[in-house]
């Protein structure tokens, strides 16, 4: 059932119904978990102070793990086992990973998804990423002295796809955390940025990070946080700079790194050179090859110059964004810098300089994700005072399906907000054909073949008739979190074939289950108790919803329909008291039933409010 | 209001062609906050269906709306004039002509100012093409003339999203 507005503007909702839900940035190179605490949003901590998670996992002996800095040290001692930007590895198979074969793993090249061996076994990206969020998990639990995190939202490049989206969801699972929503890393950082500055107007967010790069245009309105365009690429980030300079070095000095302890050790290396060149002009990049030590000095200038090509490629990506929101350089009043690799000096001058304007840098650049992100997390835990925030975001890239000759016909366009519905129809090739192969494609290119297959799917028992006869409609919905549902129907039968768009590679609920089960996340002694605590938490909240809409608009309902609710209400409290959960659910979901002509009703009044009697320059 | 209200019902406008963007985006934004999924993320699954029809209802009578070329083909949907752009293939010979003469001008041009100077072409006919549109629709309202000029338009914008892809690649 939908309720319009729990509690009064600006009054929040009963303390005793309050959520813990975090926000958790999960990066290239480093994560955060963030939360609301007495009304403001900051980074958690580990017990030593530290906001940053290095995003590492090293698999040691007997099924031991480290996480994050210790990982991070052992890289280059132990490189086969410490598994580092795992990030650019999500939803990839091999072939799609840019320079894999410079990387110092051993890749088993999967169906779909690439995983690595290691001395604990194989592991696949979305395993090594939930070991980084069940540490975060933790981490939240241990600050709020409580086993009741409610949930989590979890940033995503915005140019992610749905392959991307879909293994990061099933990492968060895996580490045992209710996803809330998965959004784009510029919003969230825009919401930090937005209302920290109570900014208006059209603000781009330049977000490099250590593997990825997003340009997104957003549009701030009196708490709307509209995106209108995005784009960007999934592979090209700071990695790329440290390689550039790596591969530089190596040739300067006339020598190679051969073993994965050799190319590990020189990337390290560079990295170090690179970040010392944020301040210093000239640096000295030092390691130790299998022959010898390696010592190659490097200027400011000469790393610019190895860095422009990657900067240049960014600011491609900015223009085909701002050509396809049909907005110009000049409309654009902020430009916001996210994201550790706009550090670098010559990143900051290329940007200021190609929009004419000094970007702005005043929130920490490594936290402002995770901020914005458990902003929207308190939200959605119905936490906040109402109506404060509302995010409008985009989906990243158009989605289509192939038709004959291997061309993608495209259903839903790059940038349509989300959520969003879009049918079309199409028909049979030959006549009598009974059965049809839906194939969905994502991307923006004209041919299947360079688009990205999300997955496959058939439509059969289609009555036989002459070709071009059947009518089949195709309908694709897209979720708030971006992730997409398939449906097609024959028109003249009623034909109906559904798919939930999961990518081959992504995991079924049965292998979640196995993998908690073989103690991957913390293991959940009192589940009986929790749920019961769950079930109580939703009931208040449901009787607190269905009181103050009656309060709001009794009058929509007739006596008879008011004395019906009035008898669920009554039953859903009694059943709250006890120790029941399956009662108590059983209660809750019959409340939810019996309210639904009603929320329908409220919800077309408030349409009809949000239409009449406010003049423009309110909104 | 219901669900399978009109475009310019469900946003409280007259069914006409002119329409004011900023007013259009003030609506839509107003609309979102009473609708969208996230208002009623404390309230259960069945509230967050009623909320996502509603949400992705409204977010396609937007993109229909903002558009002016889709607003006018949904407008000539509702005249009786259903645009059918793929059994509807007949076009004026002298526009043939000039689309075949950019179409040469395009394959030629290989600097960024013959590109430029083609893209001004394009853009003037565009908007010539526009009024007309706006006078068969709001003026002297014909449904059949306006469905023609959507056509029409249908095919300078294919070109014109061809030509910023050559734009495009000239600059990476």
């Amino acid at each position: 059932m939908a309720l319009l507005q729990i509690s009064e503007p600006g009054q929040s909702p009963d303390p005793h119904t309050r959520r813990i839900a975090v926000g958790i940035d999960l990066g290239t190179t480093h994560s955060l978990v963030a939360a609301v605490r007495h009304g403001v949003a900051e980074c958690l901590p580990d017990a030593r102070g530290r906001a940053i998670l290095p995003s590492a996992v090293r698999y040691l002996d007997g099924g031991r793990r480290a996480i994050g800095a210790d990982a991070l040290a052992a890289q280059a001692d132990d490189p086969l086992n410490t598994v580092v930007s795992v990030k650019r590895l999500m939803g990839r198979a091999l072939a799609d990973v840019a320079g894999h074969a410079k990387l110092p793993y051993r890749f088993v090249d999967k169906p779909g998804m690439v995983a690595i061996d290691t001395r604990d076994g194989v592991k696949t990206p979305v395993e090594v990423s939930a070991e980084i969020l069940a540490a975060l998990r933790q981490r939240a639990e241990d600050s709020f002295d409580s086993e009741e995190l409610f949930g989590a939202v979890i940033t995503v490049p915005a140019y992610f796809d749905d392959a991307q989206r879909q293994a990061t969801k099933d990492a968060a699972k895996l580490a045992g955390l209710n996803v809330l929503r998965l959004i784009n890393e510029p919003t969230a950082a825009a919401v930090a940025y937005g209302l920290d500055n109570a900014s208006e107007g059209l603000y781009a967010v330049f977000d490099l990070g250590g593997g990825t790069f997003d340009i997104s245009l957003l549009r701030l309105t009196q708490g709307v946080f509209e995106v209108v365009a995005t784009g960007g690429d999934s592979a090209l980030g700071g990695d790329d700079f440290d390689a550039a300079l790596a591969e530089w070095a190596l040739a300067q000095a006339g020598r190679t790194a051969t073993t994965a302890h050799e190319r590990r050790a020189v990337l390290v290396a560079a990295r170090a050179a690179k970040e010392g060149l944020t301040n210093a002009t000239t640096q000295t990049l030092t390691c130790v090859l299998g022959d010898g030590p390696l010592s190659v000095p490097v200027t400011r200038a000469q790393f610019e110059a190895l860095a422009k090509p990657l900067i240049d490629k960014c600011l491609a990506a900015v223009r085909r964004v701002l050509r396809d929101a049909k907005i110009s350089r000049e409309d654009v009043q902020g430009v916001v810098l996210v994201g550790g690799s706009t550090r670098t000096p010559a990143v900051r001058v290329a940007v200021g300089e190609w929009f004419g304007r000094p970007p702005l840098t005043n929130l920490n650049p490594d936290e402002v994700v995770a901020v914005g992100a458990a902003i929207q997390a308190n939200q959605l835990a119905g936490n906040a005072a109402d109506g404060e925030i509302l995010l409008l975001d985009v989906i990243p890239l158009s989605l289509g399906i192939e038709t004959m000759g291997g061309l993608v016909e495209r259903i839903v366009e790059r940038n349509s907000t989300i959520p969003t519905a879009k049918a079309q129809d199409f028909t049979t090739y030959q006549d009598g054909q009974t059965a049809m192969a839906l194939h969905v494609v994502q991307g923006e290119r004209e041919l299947v073949a360079d688009c990205r297959s999300l997955a496959r799917f058939e439509l059969r028992g289609i009555p036989p008739m002459v070709a071009g006869a059947v009518r089949i409609r195709v309908t694709f919905e897209v979720d708030a979190d971006g992730l997409l549902n398939v449906a097609a129907k024959e028109l003249n039968s009623g034909v109906e074939a559904t798919i939930t768009v999961k990518p081959s590679y992504g995991l079924v609920d049965e292998d979640i289950a196995r993998m908690l089960r073989e103690g991957f996340a913390k293991a959940d002694d009192d589940a009986v108790a929790r749920s019961l605590r769950e079930a109580r938490v939703d009931a208040d909240r449901m009787l607190l919803a269905t009181r103050s809409a009656l309060a709001a608009d009794a009058d929509l309902l007739s006596q008879a329909e008011r004395a019906e609710l009035e008898v669920l209400l009554a039953d859903t409290e009694s059943v709250a008291r006890s120790d029941d959960h399956h009662a108590i659910d059983a209660a809750v979901k019959a409340l939810a039933a019996g309210t639904e002509a009603f929320a329908a009703a409220r919800m077309n009044r408030g349409i009809r409010q949000a239409l009449a009697g406010r003049s423009v320059d309110e909104i | 209001m219901r669900l399978d209200e009109n475009d310019f019902a469900l946003f409280g406008l007259p069914e006409r062609f002119a329409l004011d963007r900023a007013d259009l985006d003030a609506r839509w934004r107003r609309l979102q906050a009473s609708a969208h999924p996230d208002r009623f993320a404390a309230e259960g699954a069945a509230a967050q269906r009623v909320a996502m029809q509603w949400s992705v209802r409204i977010n396609q009578a937007y993109r229909r709306l903002r558009e002016p070329l889709t607003r006018a083909a949904y407008l000539c949907e509702l005249r009786g004039a259903p645009i059918a752009a793929q059994s509807n293939t007949a076009m004026p010979g002298d526009f043939l002509l000039q689309q075949m003469a950019w179409r040469e001008a395009l394959d030629q041009a290989n600097s960024d100012a013959a590109l430029a100077t083609l893209e001004a072409q394009v853009r003037a006919a565009e908007s010539d093409l526009f009024a007309q549109l706006a006078v068969a629709l709001d003026e002297r309202p014909s449904p059949a003339t306006a469905a023609e000029h959507v056509r029409a338009l249908m095919f300078v914008q294919r070109f014109r999203a061809d030509l910023g892809e050559r734009i495009d690649a000239l600059h990476d």
